[in-house]
């Protein structure tokens, strides 16, 4: 396949993925997002009337208005009915596709805004700047670690790391980062047990707070996943150090090194960019939780919080905002791969 | 890790039997070391029934079944390594000498329970539980601790209160810091060399009558009833002295014994796991090898299929599906079944695909076998060994995924499983408590589980799959 059409198909893919998933949260929740919808149209209505040029003779008058202006708009989305109908489908994605979910029952953004999309979108920054750091790290060390180790292959070093890299899949990523606030925290008070800053987001000094917080999540985040990285990259690299053009190129003479890391390595590539991306989809939902852990201000502590107080109309909107960074990631990971695939430049 | 090495260089696989299988499972060190640990897992899930009481598999979540208990206690052992604590003591019914005997028409039942105080430390507290049934007369409760030296206390010499309803039960709690308690203490000044005033009761009680240090040795502690009337009866004596350690693994703050919690988790994690896998490796096996038997359309349609679910976030979904439809254990192991059946089907699929063109399964189909039976006669019994050990490498997935789901709160809420436990504790603030016991087993009993599986499987993989012996050397 060439570059143009994997897009297009990833593409399709990932449009198709994201359409089910709607579909399914639609379906799921139906009910409930027709009640959510009504209380939105109930707010709206109530707000225009405040701030509207409406007189009325009495409380009565108003309320009647009010019902009437809530019955009609009702009518226009297709609430009133009961059944099945294509405008609800419809008008039930586009509210989630938008994020347009209402108000928030418990939750609030730093500068009080309840809306459930100011409260979403205030979260995502904080997830993404810890986890693509994270990966980042994760990612470099996990390599160069990798190609160190496929270098000695039947070491101590190559042994240490593939038990360790089955030690670190054994144990869930969030009992370590509670481990790790036992140690970092609670016994040496090096890092804080809760990451959620302390000084407001308004002052300058806020970001530097934030990063001073982040040490410890990433850190746990680093050891956690490094050694399966390495592990991976080494089964890899071995694989190709077994084909017949690294026979040849050593009977060149090239040295051991510049063939480990120059052309094994970029050999290794694509299925090594592949597994990044099915490790970075499935670390997001361990992120989840290791966020809850350490009480990183993100979304999987929103999640978590939103979980205990059944904030149905956050976890909608928290479902619909990870389904997209999630297949984000897939489809990044994809042209990745197909940019490094040797057989689709040379076709 | 992955299992897509298993399509490589199919073409000399000889497919080995089951027997051969197990013989090179045992063989192998990590396989002896992943049988030995899940056979020490099993048998902890069959004795978990016999050694502790089924009742509190089902009040695990009921906190008056644990109130005897200590407050986030830390286990007995720590006693060895560091400060020294008392080790709490409650003791029912159950563990009394009861005598009775009748004096001139009063009933006088004697509970009487034999205390060997070791420790160097006093007690936290202590509290005696009672429960009695009278009508018109309420019974007379005294309390007396015979200590080591011969002195005899009275600690609690009172009726219980009137009842207006007949035959009804009476049950209390009478703790150190009940005020009658303190009094009846302070009468025994002259038992002691130093001014007693300003010590507490569980101290004055057990200390030695010259220094306020423990007076070690056998008390004797005796709830005595005086019953006025034959339809009066005892129904209940008890007495707690509060410790700062309790058990092997300590308790948590509702007061929990931690080991029955992470013992009652053994069987539910392991049956999860099992269930989990081995049916949707079924799915996944029976999913791939027809869509690469069938190939052209049907496997194009069935892999896009695939595909679309292998691209599905599973836990966001997981999350809202939980939301939705409540949180049944069984609604945890089908929705767990639903997402992890991908990335067998796809293995599976590829090998699949190749067989179909192997001479056997060629003459099978010339002979006019149909489909149905080529695929469960001739394919599958082939892929047996590879889907065993796929079995095993996804349970700890299945366990991971189901620990998860608890820590964020969607886990069944009338079992008590590891997950539960670890978010019990983070809820809790545990780890910024510094409260180890509470944290550390549960996970390492995830592991353990995990780890034993893993190891199975990966032999199992190593077995089935003649590749991966005979790599070479670089």
């Amino acid at each position: 396949m060439g570059l143009g059409r994997t897009l297009l198909f990833r593409s399709f893919n990932m449009f198709l993925v994201l359409f089910s998933i709607l579909l399914i949260t639609v379906t799921l929740l139906g009910p409930t997002l027709d009640k959510l919808l009504v209380d939105a149209i109930r707010n709206q209505v109530i707000d225009e009337v405040i701030q509207g040029s409406l007189k009325f003779q009495n409380s009565e008058e108003r309320l009647s208005y009010i019902n009437k202006q809530i019955e009609l708009k009702s009518k226009t989305f297709g609430l009133d009915q009961d059944s099945f109908t294509l405008t609800k489908l419809v008008h039930r994605v586009v509210s989630v596709m938008t994020l347009d979910l209402g108000n928030s029952h418990f939750f609030s953004t730093d500068f009080g805004s309840t809306s459930v999309r100011d409260i979403i979108f205030e979260k995502v920054p904080k997830t993404l700047l810890l986890f693509t750091t994270a990966n980042i790290c994760v990612t470099v060390i996990g390599i160069f670690l990798g190609t160190y180790i496929a270098g000695k292959e039947g070491s101590w070093w190559d042994k240490l790391n593939s038990i360790f890299a089955i030690l670190s899949n054994s144990f869930p990523s969030w009992w370590l980062a509670m481990i790790m606030i036992l140690v970092f925290a609670f016994t040496l008070h090096i890092f804080p047990a809760r990451a959620t800053p302390l000084t407001s987001p308004s002052d300058p000094n806020y970001i530097f707070d934030l990063l001073y917080h982040m040490a410890l999540p990433l850190i746990t985040l680093i050891i956690f996943s490094f050694g399966t990285w390495a592990y991976v990259v080494r089964y890899f690299l071995i694989n190709i150090l077994n084909e017949d053009f690294i026979y040849a190129k050593k009977t060149m003479g090239i040295s051991r090194r510049k063939i480990l890391y120059s052309h094994a390595l970029r050999n290794a590539g694509p299925p090594i960019a592949t597994s990044v991306g099915l490790g970075l989809s499935g670390s997001f939902g361990g992120a989840i939780i290791l966020e809850a852990v350490f009480d990183w201000p993100g979304m999987g502590k929103l999640y978590y919080d939103s979980i205990a107080l059944f904030d149905t109309p956050i976890i909608i909107g928290l479902t619909f905002v990870s389904t997209v960074i999630f297949l984000v990631t897939i489809f990044i990971t994809d042209i990745a791969y197909t940019l490094l695939d040797p057989r689709v430049k040379g076709g | 890790m992955p299992t897509h090495y298993w399509t490589r260089g199919l073409k000399g696989v000889n497919f080995l039997q089951k027997r051969l299988l197990l013989l090179g499972l045992l063989r192998s060190r990590r396989g002896k070391i992943g049988i030995s640990i899940i056979a020490f897992l099993l048998l902890l899930s069959a004795l978990a029934p016999l050694v502790i009481p089924i009742k509190s598999y089902f009040m695990w979540n009921v906190p008056d079944y644990w109130i005897n208990n200590p407050k986030t206690s830390a286990p007995y052992w720590t006693n060895l390594l560091g400060t020294k604590e008392f080790e709490h003591i409650s003791l029912g019914r159950n563990d009394a000498k009861i005598t009775s005997e009748s004096l001139e028409g009063i009933n006088v039942v004697n509970n009487n329970f034999e205390i060997n105080m070791k420790s160097d430390s006093f007690p936290d507290d202590f509290m005696f539980i009672y429960s009695a049934k009278y009508s018109d007369v309420p019974p007379v409760l005294q309390i007396d601790v015979k200590r080591p030296d011969n002195n005899t206390f009275t600690v609690y010499y009172s009726s219980l209160p009137m009842t207006n309803n007949a035959n009804s039960s009476f049950s209390d709690r009478i703790f150190s810091t009940n005020n009658d308690v303190k009094e009846a203490l302070n009468q025994y000044q002259n038992r002691f060399s130093f001014p007693i005033s300003g010590f507490q009761p569980q101290i004055l009680l057990f200390s030695d009558s010259t220094k306020p240090t423990v007076l070690k040795g056998e008390y004797q502690i005796s709830l005595k009833f005086y019953l006025f009337d034959n339809s009066s009866k005892v129904e209940d004596a008890g007495i707690i002295l509060g410790g700062r350690v309790f058990g092997i693994m300590g308790t948590d703050d509702l007061r929990r014994d931690l080991l029955t919690g992470i013992i009652w988790g053994t069987p539910i994690a392991l049956f999860i796991g099992l269930t989990v896998s081995v049916f949707s490796i079924v799915i996944g096996l029976i999913y791939g090898v027809v869509s690469g038997y069938r190939g052209r359309r049907t496997d194009e349609a069935m892999m896009r299929f695939n595909d679309i679910f292998y691209a599905l976030p599973t836990l966001p979904l997981l999350i809202l599906l939980m939301v939705t439809f409540g949180r049944s254990i069984f609604l945890i192991i089908g929705f767990l079944m639903i997402f992890s059946w991908m990335g067998t089907a796809k293995v599976i699929r590829s090998i699949a695909l190749q067989m179909r063109n192997f001479q056997y399964v060629e003459a099978a189909k010339l002979m006019g076998q149909s489909d149905l039976k080529v695929i469960f006669k001739h394919i599958i019994p082939q892929l047996l060994p590879l889907t065993f050990a796929s079995v095993a490498i996804s349970v700890p997935g299945a366990i991971l995924a189901e620990a998860g789901l608890s820590f964020l709160g969607l886990g069944d809420p009338s079992l008590p499983t590891w997950g539960q436990i670890l978010r019990d504790a983070n809820t809790a603030d545990a780890a910024a408590r510094g409260l180890w016991w509470w944290i550390i087993p549960p996970g390492l009993m995830i592991a353990l589980t995990g780890l034993a599986f893993f190891l199975i499987g990966n032999t199992l993989d190593s077995i089935a799959n003649p590749l991966r012996n005979n790599k070479k050397k670089v």
